[in-house]
């Protein structure tokens, strides 16, 4: 188990090595010196330089000891990560401080989104066939196919604006509770379609099998076969999809974020386009990875404890 | 006595075809063939809309940026889904949009599969050290957030000019939508090069492989004669669900500002209406989502179908 985690850590360097080459290639090399853009065009030639020497871009760019691709390497080893271009904060600050809004929001939507669909997923795959399922199934589809704006636009002008159950926008003296509670549910709402037919599609490969029919015939009830028998043995790809959403939680919701003003790395993200600011993107791109790369291995080791059928090589 | 054997030719079981009979499986269900249909009908109006514009029609209904009433007309007999801010028609923004939105999806699938398929092909094929660089490209690609990664390559990508002028092919300016497609295509073509590598993993230890080989066949004739047309239908089925896929992202991108600019697309029409919403003007965000929830319903119905007809594994059960 350790040697095994061992060398899939190992196995990770040259991922993350990869990951540092396509945002070098992005950000250094297509992307360029934007001293310009920083300074603006009537800046005097001590600013400039000034400028490119703080973001290294007087610096060659791959053929030297003080290279930018090594200090760019050095900078995401070490997770420093400059100064923003807009604001001149710290971007690690900026990250730290949008993490805690963004997790406020994503947990909730996360866990309620797998809830649901996984129970409700249950009872389709058990009356599968039926006028019920269809109609579930086809709710599913349509659900699939409104945008990710329409619903959040629509929530928001009827349950926050029309209706006023709900703030419209984020205000520091609201509880967060009051805040995301909106958000939570259009982000539900939302992905319930996808999400639904995908554990749908699982349950019922796994009622197919001959165990299922064995547990009925031997008078076990309803419940239990569904929740003791389908459902561990379903594990396996619900634990895929389930750990594997968990890095993207940390990167909050873009859309959400943006219209219900929820100062998270969503919002941060969105403030980086609009002013066309590489380095927090960068960053943001680096700790994605890293955490895509670390709950890879962290879904592998849930496996073998889910199915002692898997033992790590 | 004659010795002929009795069975004519009437009497012997046709044989059918995998591709015809995927399409005739296909073309029993009513609801795909609908669907069908409506996909068509959105290409058929991207296409008439570029032949509008190359040869200059003065077709009223290609003109969106005329005005043909009062600002914020809701929708009525003459202006099916009203007119926006400036007494241009809803209706025309939300037709011309369906190019922009019909093109991007469509370059960014070719150019997803143009990548993806001979990077699978190749790297399932021969294996060793290509085999590892190739998986080494595409896992790291996809460790990376996919909206991150998109983010990234439209923000980079966006007003930039690549120069040809070695090739003496002049300069490719990237700017508006051709930025959308290149990040798009770019970044997307991890899920079926994946696909790919490992149907051909499969497929080359089977004997038509063997027997082609032992034809004399050089690799790239194996590859793209006998090993691709065998796995082609997972491309079809991969190319239709896919296609929604960024039907939405260019929705998103183009509303973050990172798409189309001068020329209406639906996401460019949804963040208008973003603040024409709390106002009441409701029809132009409610034409946008009704284009959107259509293309998408029939692609999703569709693909759907067409993946039960066309693939075997799907074909026991």
């Amino acid at each position: 188990m350790i040697n095994y985690v061992i060398r899939r850590l190992l196995y990770t360097i040259p991922i993350v090595f990869g990951v540092l080459l396509i945002t070098f290639v992005l950000f250094n090399v297509v992307g360029g010196d934007v001293t310009d853009q920083i300074a603006g065009k009537a800046a005097s030639k001590e600013t400039r330089d000034e400028i490119r020497a703080e973001y290294g871009w007087d610096k060659p760019l791959i053929f030297a000891l003080d290279s930018q691709f090594v200090n760019h390497i050095k900078n995401a080893v070490t997770f420093n990560f400059g100064r923003s271009w807009s604001d001149r904060e710290r971007i690690v600050d900026k990250i730290k401080r949008g993490a805690g809004p963004s997790l406020s929001l994503t947990i909730p939507m996360f866990i309620g989104t797998v809830l649901i669909s996984i129970s409700l997923a249950l009872v389709v795959a058990f009356l599968r066939g039926t006028v019920f399922d269809i109609i579930v199934v086809l709710l599913c589809v349509a659900g699939m196919s409104i945008p990710f704006l329409s619903f959040i636009l629509f929530g928001q002008y009827f349950f926050a604006f029309k209706w006023s159950l709900f703030p419209v926008f984020f205000w520091p003296d609201l509880s967060p509770l009051q805040y995301v509670a909106l958000p939570v549910i259009i982000g539900i709402a939302a992905g319930l379609g996808s999400n639904l037919r995908f554990y749908r599609t699982v349950m019922l490969d796994e009622f197919r099998n001959d165990y299922v029919r064995t547990a009925f015939a031997k008078g076990l009830s309803t419940h239990k076969v569904l929740f003791k028998h389908v459902l561990k043995n379903a594990m396996i790809p619900i634990i895929t999809q389930v750990v594997m959403a968990i890095p993207f939680l940390f990167l909050g919701s873009l859309l959400l974020e943006r219209f219900f003003g929820i100062p998270g790395l969503g919002y941060l993200m969105i403030e980086a386009i609009a002013s066309r600011d590489f380095q927090v993107i960068n960053a943001m791109t680096y700790i994605g990875a890293i955490l895509f790369v670390v709950f890879n291995i962290i879904t592998d080791i849930c496996y073998s404890l889910v199915d002692p059928r898997i033992r790590l090589e | 006595m004659n010795n002929k054997p009795t069975i004519t030719k009437k009497q012997l079981p046709k044989g059918v075809g995998f591709w015809k009979d995927g399409f005739r499986r296909l073309a029993r269900r009513r609801m795909a063939m609908v669907c069908l249909f409506i996909i068509f009908a959105y290409f058929a109006i991207a296409a008439f809309i570029y032949l509008a514009e190359a040869f200059n029609w003065q077709l009223s209904i290609v003109d969106w940026s005329s005005q043909v009433g009062e600002e914020y007309q809701p929708p009525s007999k003459e202006n099916i889904f009203g007119t926006d801010f400036l007494g241009r028609s809803v209706l025309r923004k939300t037709i011309y949009g369906t190019k922009i939105s019909m093109t991007v999806a469509f370059w960014a699938s070719i150019i997803s599969l143009l990548i993806g398929v001979p990077l699978g092909a190749i790297a399932g094929y021969f294996r060793g050290w290509v085999d590892e660089l190739i998986v080494w490209l595409y896992t790291t690609l996809s460790s990376i957030p996919y909206i991150l990664l998109i983010l990234a390559f439209a923000l980079v990508l966006k007003d930039k000019s690549i120069s040809f002028s070695w090739l003496h092919l002049g300069t490719l300016q990237l700017s508006g939508i051709t930025s959308v497609y290149l990040a798009m295509g770019l970044t997307s073509w991890v899920g079926i090069c994946r696909l790919i590598r490992g149907e051909i993993i499969k497929h080359k230890e089977r004997e038509y492989v063997l027997a082609a080989r032992s034809y004399g066949c050089k690799n790239a004739r194996i590859i793209f004669r006998h090993l691709l047309p065998n796995v082609f239908h997972l491309i079809i089925i991969n190319f239709s669900l896919r296609f929604v896929s960024f039907i939405q992202a260019e929705v998103i991108l183009s509303f973050l500002g990172l798409g189309a600019k001068n020329q209406p697309s639906w996401g460019a029409m949804i963040d208008t209406a973003r603040l024409d919403l709390p106002k009441g003007y409701w029809w132009e965000m409610t034409a946008a989502t009704v284009a959107i929830f259509f293309i998408s319903l029939a692609l999703n119905i569709f693909g759907d179908a067409l993946r039960d007809s066309l693939d075997p594994k799907l074909r026991v059960q």
